[in-house]
């Protein structure tokens, strides 16, 4: 069911569930997947995929003109024992396994990058520290490409973390063996004017547990793309996204499960608050369940909280079901504002402006941060969110 | 001891074709210890004389003094008139998703007595509110005012009424869409309140029921934007076999 409750001016959540026998997620591409940018012809910004994305602020990377400066980023692997690191060439061969790049500017950033960093954990390790992953702009213009794989039974956890100003274009690969279990947060705190476009591949092994947490907070434009498939079945996968989008920004979370095998699990849960003049938050959800994925479990969810006027939402919840032999599926989704009589109730009871706000907005996150479950990742977010409440007033 | 005392009170509405004055001069003191009933038909401007007092944005005061202890109430904006020791119980609470019941309860009250409460008589102090209210405790971890019944949300008000202990509280139609018995248990509670002596009672009401459990001392009749008639606990039987016929002309000629 789509929910809309309260929603500020200009802002859409539609949703739909469509029971299809062929997918139209996939049709609704204006090109077929490809790891080549010429099989993709320039975005004019009313393609199906492009049409919430402000084009223009993409600084070329959507059109061929963006090109790599020599010093776009800086990146810094932290790795405990256990864990292999390597920068490859384009012709490793681990590289695309996970996912092939879906719009133009993936394919430009697979198409143009010139080393790949490859993170391996062997088979059965479990790791008891983080791989800490700094990616920090340097101000220039940088197409990435980055692999994490993860043998069979290994665990580990990994975080992103993306500082700095550049003009980024990425693709992340995760893959996972069989029942190996893999928890990555990307956060997304660049300084204002980055802009960065990443599409996340996760290829989850046979009773593997795969969770993301993508967090946004910088940038001018950021839009991200978390895509999961299942290798085979038993396979578990929690996507959660946090963002707080502030005036001026576009911050934009796509989002694919394709279950494509039986018995596999997902859950997608994605939270914003905005504020300030032209804000704007892009969140896609496409959940499609093919005829082989039978006793598929899934749900997803988007809450937005607009905390000033100015600020606009789309979110767009897709649910597409070619088997009914499916254990559940559901998705929500709520745009809702932190409205004049919230204030005014709280304010009623003596409780200042500032705080009031601070109260609703912790709030409204509290219940996803508690569900990364890595305590100095959800104290950093907490405190972040803090903070930008902070300038906020 | 506490005094509101409202003069010649003016407020208007931004409505479709203009502005829109609804209080047309109300005169009022509530000194602490005080119960007055302020009664009157739908539309009469009651719950805007609540909510104007509160500060709520909607409405603009075009003239008039509302003073507590001599302090400009007007000048302050809605948190500090709390802090001074207003209450208003709504007729309508809101919901506030995302923050419980708990955390909300311990924010104001850490807001209005200027310090957070020690948390162990906190805890207890909560917990038999509660009871007294018979409300159950796992009240205390739902998200404030969501998915509330309509009996769950008065209770909800007079509960922090009882614990921000204010020297003047507003109680706008908290009788309206209760049962007998959640009236019944949210009059006790306002009277637990009363009998400490310290608080001055505004109460609003359409219906003289309420009236049964909470003894004013005094009644005004609300009508056209200002009080009417006034006298004590006699008038508001009056209303209950006269209703409010012959008040609505009255007002409908003053407007």
């Amino acid at each position: 069911m789509a929910e809309a409750q309260n929603i500020p001016a200009g802002s859409t959540t539609a949703g739909s569930i469509a029971v299809a026998a062929e997918s139209t997620v996939a049709t609704r591409m204006s090109a077929p997947p490809s790891f080549d940018v010429a099989d993709f012809p320039v975005p004019h910004g009313r393609e199906e995929e492009w049409r919430f994305t402000p084009l223009a602020r993409l600084r070329g990377l959507h059109d061929g003109t963006a090109v790599a400066t020599g010093e776009g980023v800086r990146v810094e692997v932290e790795a405990p024992e256990g864990v292999t690191v390597e920068t490859v060439g384009r012709e490793d061969e681990r590289l695309g396994k996970a996912g092939t790049p879906v719009d133009r500017v993936a394919a430009q950033a697979y198409s143009s990058f010139e080393k790949a960093s490859v993170v391996t954990v062997a088979k059965e390790a479990v790791l008891t520290e983080p791989i800490r992953i700094a990616v920090h702009g340097q101000g220039g213009v940088a197409f990435g490409h980055q692999v994490i794989e993860l043998g069979a039974f290994a665990e580990a956890v990994v975080v992103i973390d993306h500082t700095g100003d550049a003009v980024l274009a990425a693709n992340v690969d995760y893959v996972l063996g069989d029942g190996a279990k893999l928890t990555v947060v990307s956060v997304q705190d660049w300084d204002e004017k980055a802009v960065h476009v990443a599409q996340h591949n996760a290829l989850v092994g046979r009773d593997a547990s795969f969770k993301s947490v993508v967090v946004t907070f910088g940038g001018d434009v950021v839009r991200i793309h978390p895509r999961v498939r299942y290798a085979a079945p038993g396979g578990e996968a929690e996507l959660f996204g946090l963002y707080f989008t502030d005036a001026g920004q576009h911050q934009e979370h796509r989002l694919l499960v394709d279950h494509d095998a039986p018995h596999c699990k997902s859950n997608v849960a994605y939270k914003g608050a905005l504020q300030g003049q032209d804000a704007h938050a892009v969140w896609i959800g496409d959940v499609l369940i093919q005829a082989a994925a039978e006793g598929t479990d899934t749900y997803e969810l988007n809450r937005n909280l607009v905390l000033t006027d100015g600020a606009r939402v789309d979110s767009v919840p897709n649910l597409e079901i070619e088997t009914g032999e499916i254990a559940g599926a559901g998705h929500a989704s709520a745009t809702g504002r932190f409205d004049d009589e919230q204030l005014f109730y709280l304010m009623s009871r003596g409780i200042p402006e500032s705080e009031a706000r601070r109260l609703v907005v912790r709030g409204f996150f509290a219940e996803l941060v508690q569900q990364i479950g890595l305590p100095d990742v959800q104290e950093r977010l907490l405190a972040k969110i803090e903070a930008e409440l902070e300038a906020s007033v | 001891m506490a005094t509101l005392e409202i003069r010649d009170l003016h407020v208007s509405v931004v409505a479709e074709n203009g502005t829109k004055e609804i209080l047309k001069g109300v005169d009022l003191t509530v000194k602490q210890g005080e119960t007055h009933a302020i009664m009157g038909p739908n539309g009469s401007g009651k719950s805007t004389l609540a909510y104007s007092i509160a500060g709520h944005p909607k409405y603009t005061i075009t003239s008039g003094t509302v003073t507590l202890d001599g302090e400009d109430v007007l000048e302050m904006s809605v948190d500090e008139r709390a802090r001074a020791g207003m209450f208003l119980a709504m007729q309508y609470p809101v919901e506030v998703p995302g923050v419980s019941v708990s955390n909300f309860l311990r924010t104001s009250a850490t807001a209005i007595r200027g310090e957070a409460p020690k948390l162990r008589t906190w805890v207890k102090e909560v917990k038999s509110a509660m009871e007294q209210l018979q409300m159950d405790p796992a009240f205390a971890e739902r998200n404030v005012n969501e998915g509330f019944s309509g009996g769950e949300k008065k209770r909800h008000e007079i509960l922090q009424m009882e614990l921000l202990k204010p020297k003047i509280a507003i109680l706008d139609e908290t009788d309206s869409g209760l049962d007998v018995d959640a009236l019944r248990q949210v009059s006790d509670g306002v009277n637990r309140v009363r009998e400490t002596g310290e608080v001055g009672t505004l109460l609003i009401t359409h219906y003289t029921r309420i009236l049964r459990y909470i003894k004013p001392d005094f009644v005004h009749v609300f009508s056209g934007g200002r009080i009417v008639e006034s006298g004590g606990a006699e008038l508001a039987d009056k209303l209950e076999n006269e209703g409010y016929e012959a008040y609505s002309t009255k007002g409908g000629a003053s407007a």
